[in-house]
């Protein structure tokens, strides 16, 4: 009896469970039971995916889908002029299908399989390896609990929903100028080379079940990213979805130039009704991007939820009564901000702070993302249009070190496992995990600050950043895609 | 003949509409429009973006009636578009040349 042996890549939360070898002593079971009772009775049955960590895990990847289209493409929408609305649709919609198809053609294999410290390797181009339909093979992913494996081809699609928001989020600094055949070029180049190496080096590690005892720990953590290496907490993706887009958004605000007429005429959102919308389908799907990230339909997933649901609720509320405060009136506008910037922050935070944490940080993100919108936005000097450096870069740095700091066991929250192979929780201390939180955020900034410029530059050689003047006053609607939002 | 032309705050067009029925005025056109006069615009903000508004909705109300009306719908319009404060609008009265009236193509004082 012969069974084909997959090259088994390792996922975030973990390696991969040796998925066909279990298939194959499942298999060859019976033959064995026939020849040598003893030794059939000796061989533990091989883990199967629980059907509620399953139906979970579909569930939170529809979820996350939803926070790009159409959740963020509304929010980003309503903040345009009526005349870009389409535009703006268009450029989330497309690139949200773009790095789709891209992740599964070598995304997920260069983020999530084993290489080195910065990237990974080519064994699941295509997603080969990942199953045989026909024969009922599948190759299963870890999670973080041990033998509680997951199929692999669920977690490269939940993995896939985060990467597509990622380029999305970027979108929101060059709006209303930028060329739409641009934005396609700039995505690949973006999603290549910084989305892909961050997500390994943050995410990538070789699970639970390989760490068997001692003496193969540090091996096995050699394998993994650079910055799991380190020891850095990030739950749903502060560092990489929040920092990485934030930034590259700012890169661009420069690179690209601002709007015309920026500082001169009227250019306000055209339908806060959108952005409200938005915000609020954001807050519904992120409970899959939160949540989810648990892996499992268990209690971390569950702690991630509530912090979830919770730091939001606060954020919305700081932000608000801030802005009553300081400017006088309590704006939707403020309201819905609050509430992404308190997504944003309590991401990486989601399952490795307890409840006292999220509140601190929700509260928090509030107050540092509204000066991120007003104060720090004219200290930059930038036309980041949506604002994705203040409230993504910003509350992303602010909930990564906050989840250093509120992690901490002392501060009710869970401490993180330091021993894969008892799988025993601690906690470094503060100082230690804030140092470690840090030294993430550094070197996230700088990877896709550099990719970006780069990036940014090399699209504007090539295809041109820009459309004309006299298209952009136009409008994007019209002059890139031939039609028109609304009739007046 | 005389063109009048009103404009007025957008929610007094209905009490303005039932004082010109009153003064036998039996048609009237009107636009949403936008302007400025010496009722000041508001400040809008939007995160740090702070803009002045100066175009402040108004309603653009048209009636076209014999000389000998002019007085009693100037004054109608007056009083029922009046608040008291800064941008309850204006009145233009214009000399008219001529009014046709497209189904019977009666002209002048007739077609009114």
């Amino acid at each position: 009896m012969i069974h084909e042996t997959m090259v088994r890549p390792r996922a975030r939360s973990g390696a991969l469970w040796l998925s066909m070898l279990g298939m194959a002593l499942l298999c060859a079971a019976p033959l064995a039971l026939a020849q040598d009772p003893a030794a059939a009775a000796a061989a533990p049955p091989p883990p199967v995916p629980n059907k509620g960590d399953t139906a979970w895990m579909l569930t939170s990847t529809a979820l996350v889908l939803l926070m790009s289209v159409p959740a963020l493409a509304l929010f980003y929408g309503g903040l345009v002029r009526s005349k870009n609305m389409l535009s703006v649709l268009m450029q989330v919609f497309v690139v949200f299908s773009l790095i789709s198809v891209l992740w599964f053609v070598y995304g997920y294999s260069f983020a999530f399989t084993e290489g080195n410290a910065f990237f990974g390797g080519t064994g699941r181009l295509f997603l080969s390896g990942t199953g045989n339909p026909f024969k009922g093979d599948w190759a299963l992913a870890a999670t973080f609990s041990k033998a509680t494996p997951m199929y692999e081809i669920v977690f490269a699609a939940f993995q896939a929903t985060f990467a597509a928001i990622t380029c999305g989020l970027i979108l929101g600094s060059i709006v209303e100028r930028v060329k739409f055949s641009a934005v396609l070029l700039f995505m690949v180049l973006w999603f290549t080379f910084s989305y892909i190496p961050v997500a390994h080096m943050v995410w990538f590690w070789p699970g639970p079940d390989a760490y068997t005892d001692a003496s193969k720990v540090e091996s096995l953590t050699a394998t993994a990213g650079l910055i799991w290496q380190w020891g850095a907490l990030d739950f749903a993706g502060g560092t990489v979805v929040h920092i990485n887009a934030g930034v590259a958004g700012l890169i661009g605000a420069y690179v690209i130039g601002k709007r015309t007429g920026y500082g001169k005429e009227i250019i306000k959102p055209h339908s806060l009704t959108m952005t409200m919308i938005g915000a609020s389908l954001l807050w519904f799907g992120w409970f899959g991007f939160n949540a989810g990230s648990a892996l499992e339909a268990n209690a971390s997933a569950s702690l991630a939820f509530l912090n979830t649901y919770l730091a939001t609720a606060c954020a919305v509320l700081s932000w608000t009564f801030a802005e009553w405060l300081l400017k006088g009136k309590p704006s939707m506008l403020g309201a819905a901000s609050g509430a992404v910037a308190g997504l944003v922050a309590i991401t990486p935070a989601a399952g490795n702070v307890g409840i006292q944490g999220a509140f601190v940080i929700g509260l928090a993100a509030g107050l540092i993302c509204l000066w991120g919108v007003t104060g720090l936005k004219r200290l930059l000097k930038a036309d980041d249009s949506l604002d994705v450096f203040g409230v993504h870069a910003l509350g992303g740095i602010a909930g990564a070190l906050l989840t250093g700091i509120f992690n901490s066991p002392d501060l009710g929250g869970p401490g993180s496992v330091q021993d894969w192979v008892t799988v025993t929780a601690g906690y470094p201390g503060i100082g230690a995990q804030l140092l470690i939180q840090a030294k993430a955020v550094g070197l996230t900034v700088i990877w896709t600050a550099a990719v970006s410029l780069i990036a940014f530059k090399l699209v504007d050689l090539i295809v041109g950043l820009r459309v004309t003047t006299d298209e952009e006053r136009e409008g994007l609607d019209i002059a890139s895609h031939g039609e028109t939002a609304y009739e007046h | 003949m005389k063109l009048i032309t009103a404009i007025i705050r957008p929610f007094k067009l209905d009490e303005v509409r039932d004082a010109l029925s009153q003064a036998g005025v039996t048609g009237i056109t009107v636009t949403e429009v936008k302007g400025y006069g010496r009722q000041k615009g508001h400040t809008e903000l939007y995160r740090g973006a702070e803009y002045v508004v100066d175009f402040v909705p108004k309603i653009k109300l048209e009636t076209a009636v014999a000389d000998n009306r002019v007085d009693a719908v100037v004054e109608a319009i007056t009083e029922a578009a009046r608040t008291d404060k800064v941008g309850d609008g204006k009145i233009f009265v214009i000399d008219l040349a001529q009014v046709v009236r497209i189904r019977t193509g009666e002209i002048g004082d007739d077609a009114l």
